[in-house]
């Protein structure tokens, strides 16, 4: 058997680091006009030095103006997805747990329309009024889902939080009905919530993304040793002196708090904290040392090249990223859900 | 300690303690509330009244120092990741680094190879756990508390799913850990021959309360016994090992 190093190593950083800076120079150049890396890297190099735009060159405000925001949004959100699916699989020692598969990103965005419906803002901040709200909606929803599974089967078993899961969905997807019928005015953009896209977001959402992301998703990286015990089992944590309540609710808020700002900004993106996870694991092992290091890239790379494929797969109609997610994450939902019932019955 | 689930009573006013160098065997026919006595001293469970490690209230003690005092051994382990076997052991030595900015502390390395040895687990270092068989995860356990290294280890039916080779193996072990200095073993046990052979002392538990708790050979007296299940144990016991004369 392959022996594993403990940490994320240095050129494991430079591997991963490097190709999702392929999958990003990727996703600027490629889409309905198609732009030669060249310009590409001309356009951008000169922006950031606030250099003169290159001649001959007609491209530049699509590439800085649509296409870059948008892509640094697609890899923020896929990296900080994929992290908190993975904290969340060790956490509750669950490999099928993911803010789609336990109602909390329908929470969120039930948090983010009601923000809108009923114009909830914060004063200055038009914009933080939703993300504030998001982030409440998800932990609300993470405690309500926890309390109700911990309630019927302490084991938390995989069965029994899905089942969970999908019925929180199910009722938080009710109440949104609910609030859409008295905010008619408002059904288009309310609309976009529950299809998750992240087309026409801007360089703010970007770094709204990115400050939470360096924020909680540091504090979900320094708990890996942390989430190693959880994930070999709640009781054992305990037993070998990991302070088990303050972890899992510093993580449950962590995960709370980057799923809520993911949803405000592109809506509930199914699966990819469930597939990029469990791709991962496959190469680095269950060690949260290497597997939260590596899912943060892999994640930017999956999301990347799935806004990818709904930009271009049906061109020029533009597929909402959810969709692709939704596809390829409900098969492998069924591959994990097959294998993982597997592995029960042979043990 | 008493434990109750609303009005269900599972432990009834429960007192006892451990001294360096025993080994407590807590006997007791099913559904007497032995495993649960274990969980509520290793905090696991909820409980009325109080735990004390050298007069400390161990509810209060800090998770590592906890940690460092007492270990506790599952029965059995649903491991859902390919951890492998030196991943498992290591976390046994979190409670010397705790917390997220702490330092390695010196010589973990050292124990954790010191305790795959004792468990004869150092071949196995770099196996995935899921591809264990039942008796070599359970020493994987074992080889993470040893890691650990705790004064008390409370071992909740450690051989339950084992063949006797392990079973004579995993006692074995902790009888030799167990002449280390400072020590001492709590463990629930079905197997009142095992509990004779190596108990020091035993505590006999019948629907949540203490028949008797003392020496090995006064708690599993006949009368005891014969009073908590209901049948003639001895007989059983002569019985059974009659199947092996020559």
């Amino acid at each position: 058997m392959k022996t594993h190093p403990e940490g994320f190593r240095f050129h494991e950083y430079l591997l991963f680091g490097a190709a999702t800076l392929i999958a990003l120079a990727l996703c600027v150049c490629a889409g309905s006009v198609s732009i030669p890396l060249k310009d590409t890297a001309a356009v951008v190099w000169n922006a950031i030095w606030k250099l003169p735009m290159p001649e001959g060159i007609s491209a530049d405000a699509i590439i800085l103006s649509v296409r870059l925001p948008r892509v640094l949004c697609v890899a923020l959100t896929g990296a900080s997805l994929s992290l908190c699916g993975a904290a969340m699989q060790g956490l509750l020692k669950n490999p099928l747990a993911d803010g789609s598969t336990l109602g909390v990103s329908s929470g969120a965005s039930l948090g983010a329309v009601v923000a809108i419906a009923f114009n909830i803002t914060l004063p200055g901040l038009p914009f933080a009024g939703t993300v504030a709200m998001a982030m409440l909606f998800a932990l609300a929803s993470l405690l309500i889902i926890l309390a109700l599974a911990y309630k019927l089967d302490f084991s938390l078993s995989t069965n029994t939080i899905i089942l969970i899961g999908i019925v929180y969905s199910m009722f938080v997807s009710s109440i949104m009905s609910l609030v859409i019928t008295f905010a008619q005015d408002k059904v288009r953009h309310i609309v976009f919530w529950t299809m998750g896209s992240l087309q026409g977001t801007s360089y703010e959402n970007a770094l709204v993304l990115l400050v939470t992301l360096a924020a909680f998703g540091a504090a979900i990286l320094l708990h890996a040793r942390e989430l190693n015990a959880f994930a070999v089992g709640e009781d054992n944590a305990l037993s070998v002196g990991v302070n088990v309540r303050r972890v899992r609710l510093a993580m449950l808020v962590c995960v709370s708090a980057v799923i809520g700002v993911c949803v405000s900004i592109g809506g509930t993106i199914g699966f990819v904290g469930l597939v990029t996870p469990h791709m991962v694991r496959m190469l680095t092992g269950p060690n949260h040392r290497r597997l939260l290091p590596a899912s943060l890239f892999a994640g930017a790379v999956f999301l990347l090249l799935a806004d990818l494929a709904a930009r271009t797969l049906m061109n020029p109609l533009e597929l909402p990223i959810g969709v692709v997610t939704s596809f390829v994450g409900a098969l492998a939902f069924v591959y994990i859900f097959y294998s993982s019932r597997k592995g029960k019955n042979r043990a | 300690m008493s434990v109750r689930y609303g009005e269900l009573t599972i432990l009834e006013r429960v007192s006892f303690s451990v001294a360096p160098g025993d080994w407590l065997m807590i006997v007791g026919p099913n559904g007497a509330g032995k495993s649960t006595l274990l969980g509520a001293v290793s905090q696991a469970i909820p409980y009325e009244g109080k735990a004390l490690f050298e007069g400390k209230d161990v509810a209060r003690m800090k998770p590592a120092l906890r940690a460092r005092s007492m270990g506790m051994l599952a029965q059995s382990h649903a491991v859902a990741y390919s951890f492998s076997v030196g991943e498992i052991v290591r976390l046994g030595r979190y409670a010397y680094a705790p917390g997220v900015f702490s330092p390695r502390a010196g010589g973990d390395e050292v124990r954790v190879r010191d305790a795959l040895e004792m468990t004869g687990m150092t071949g196995l270092i770099d196996q995935s756990v899921l591809t264990l068989s039942g008796g070599e995860l359970q020493r994987a356990f074992l080889a993470q508390l040893f890691a650990q290294d705790p004064r008390l280890l409370l071992l909740d039916e450690p051989t339950n799913h084992l063949d006797l080779v392990y079973q004579q193996q995993v006692f074995a072990l902790i009888g030799e850990w167990l002449r280390g200095a400072e020590r001492a073993v709590v463990s629930v046990v079905h197997d009142l021959s095992l509990a004779r052979m190596y108990g020091t002392r035993a505590l006999l538990l019948d629907r949540g309360r203490i028949v008797s708790i003392g020496g090995t050979r006064e708690v599993l007296a006949r009368e005891n016994l014969e009073k908590v299940y209901s049948m003639d144990v001895y007989g059983w016991m002569r019985e059974l090992l009659s199947q092996w004369e020559e």
